[in-house]
């Protein structure tokens, strides 16, 4: 099998003196889209913020392109990043820009493109989106749904070697979700690149993920392909694909004893 | 409390560094400094000008009953240019610019941070302290001369309008005395406390707003804390150049 894209050993993170991961490892394989489910708090976005170098990791090695990512100085990391597109859980749209303007922005900024060049390329990436004909509204005016697009014709505007979608079905009518997936699954066939798919929505994972990883309590409890974690006889497994409400991760939040706060201690009666 | 003073003055001053190295480039987009010299300038002008004009009309009225007092009356225009030149115009001015256009500049950074579009920026490997901070920091300090100059001319305005117009100062022994009395040292002194002040404000409120916390309550609390710090670190900048060019 090739080197992988992303390769993550013994990764310890510490935020506040709260361990948010515990000795996790994980690999990204080129040409695939790999899931990183887990109930929500589960370190998921983190898990991103540390792959893209937003934040260190306390302890362990990340590596991404074969470069450990905690070790580069600011260029090295812009390097590195120019190679990776990441489409936000909000869309991170530039307010005051419109529409045209957001998707050129990257290359204008990291490359020297004549203009027709330019405009040709953005209205490529708008129409693969469906969003040619919104080139010049401004973010207030999309919805939910149509800035999410608009953001993934940004990520894909630089035509990355690694796309990273953080939560990327999160309050999305049906309609816009079908097509939320449907890009990912094209942009992967259709140029190769590697994906990672950060979110809980197990069914829209289940239609285009080669490969899974479920985390909980800071590091990987299962993986495998989407039946195969179907298949799995864990039972954090099964909470969390069939999305019971008790169970390894218990429904309710760490408490006193639910009695005695409603009733008070005898002795205080 | 005092450790994280220093702690707080020892960011700022190397935030300053950052933002100076990438005022180079920021430069060299000069639409976008432009555009934000509007926006931090132009847009304060109704309040700098309606301030500058009731400032210089107390100075006026002031100025007039003290200077009966001793029959010198024809000294009005002398007591207000240097009044303003020297002290009220950048002190005054500054203060409005940190609560107009310093809390806007705060809570536009501040919502940016919120909406993760700093970090979509970092992402695309464009660093947000060229393409936001930079420019909006230096159309801040473009901006504050240009509105201290504008504080100032108005402000005599107004001086004039109540001592001459209305106490009946001689117009001619107000403006011969004026102009024969501020002397280039005075203007450098307003000049030289404009741009400091400019700096001063437009650094804290893009330093508050890149760092505020991602939340509105954070958001609001960087916003009042550009108004506090700018206008406390104003009057003690003000103070320490005031005994500076006195040589005390």
């Amino acid at each position: 099998m090739s080197e992988p894209v992303i390769k993550v050993r013994g990764l310890e993170y510490e935020v506040g003196g709260r361990s948010i991961f515990k000795g996790l490892d994980c690999e990204v394989h080129p040409g695939r889209i790999t899931a990183v489910m887990g109930p929500s708090g589960t370190g998921k976005t983190t898990l991103l913020r540390l792959v893209t170098g937003q934040v260190n990791p306390t302890r362990g090695r990340i590596e991404v392109f074969g470069q450990d990512v905690s070790k580069l100085n600011r260029p090295d990391l812009y390097a590195l990043r120019r190679r990776m597109g990441m489409l936000f859980q909000n869309g991170a749209l530039l307010t005051d820009l419109d529409v045209f303007e957001n998707v050129a922005f990257p290359v204008r900024e990291n490359a020297y493109l004549p203009e027709a060049v330019l405009r040709q390329l953005v209205i490529t990436k708008l129409h693969a989106v469906g969003l040619r004909g919104a080139a010049k509204l401004m973010p207030s005016e999309l919805s939910g749904g149509m800035a999410r697009r608009v953001a993934l014709a940004r990520a894909t505007v630089m035509d990355p070697e690694l796309l990273i979608y953080d939560e990327p079905f999160v309050g999305l009518d049906p309609i816009s979700l079908g097509v939320i997936v449907r890009l990912i699954r094209e942009l992967n066939e259709t140029l190769g690149i590697t994906s990672i798919v950060v979110s809980h929505d197990v069914n829209e994972l289940s239609l285009i993920a080669h490969y899974s990883y479920l985390l909980s309590s800071g590091c990987v409890v299962a993986s495998g392909t989407p039946d195969d974690l179907r298949a799995s006889p864990l039972e954090a497994v099964r909470q969390f694909m069939s999305g019971q409400a008790d169970g390894p991760v218990p429904f309710h939040y760490p408490a006193p004893d639910y009695h005695t706060e409603v009733l008070g201690k005898r002795s205080d009666r | 409390m005092i450790v994280t003073c220093i702690q707080r003055v020892g960011r700022i001053a190397v935030f300053l560094v950052r933002v100076i190295a990438q005022s180079g480039p920021a430069l060299a987009r000069p639409r976008s400094v432009v555009h934000q010299v509007y926006n931090a300038g132009a847009r304060s002008l109704i309040v700098i000008m309606l301030s500058g004009l009731f400032v210089g009309m107390v100075l006026g009225l002031q100025g007039f009953d003290l200077l009966q007092r001793f029959g010198s009356e024809d000294a009005l225009g002398v007591a207000a240019a240097l009044g303003l030149i020297k002290e009220l115009g950048p002190v005054v001015t500054a203060l409005l610019f940190a609560g107009r256009a310093g809390t806007a500049l705060t809570s536009e950074i501040g919502l940016m941070r919120a909406t993760d579009q700093l970090t979509a920026m970092e992402m695309m490997a464009v660093d947000p302290l060229r393409y936001v901070v930079a420019p909006r920091f230096l159309g801040g300090v473009i901006a504050m001369p240009l509105l201290v100059a504008i504080f100032n001319l108005v402000g005599l305005f107004g001086a004039q309008l109540i001592g001459v117009q209305l106490m009946g100062v001689d117009p001619g022994a107000f403006w011969s005395q004026t102009q024969g009395a501020v002397e280039l040292n005075d203007v450098t002194e307003g000049i030289v406390k404009s741009v400091c002040f400019g700096v001063t404000c437009s650094l804290v409120a893009v330093h508050e707003g890149f760092t505020a916390e991602p939340t509105a309550q954070g958001v609001g609390l960087a916003t009042t804390r550009t108004v506090v710090i700018s206008s406390v670190v104003t009057l003690l900048l003000d103070y320490m150049l005031t005994a500076a060019f006195l040589g005390r």
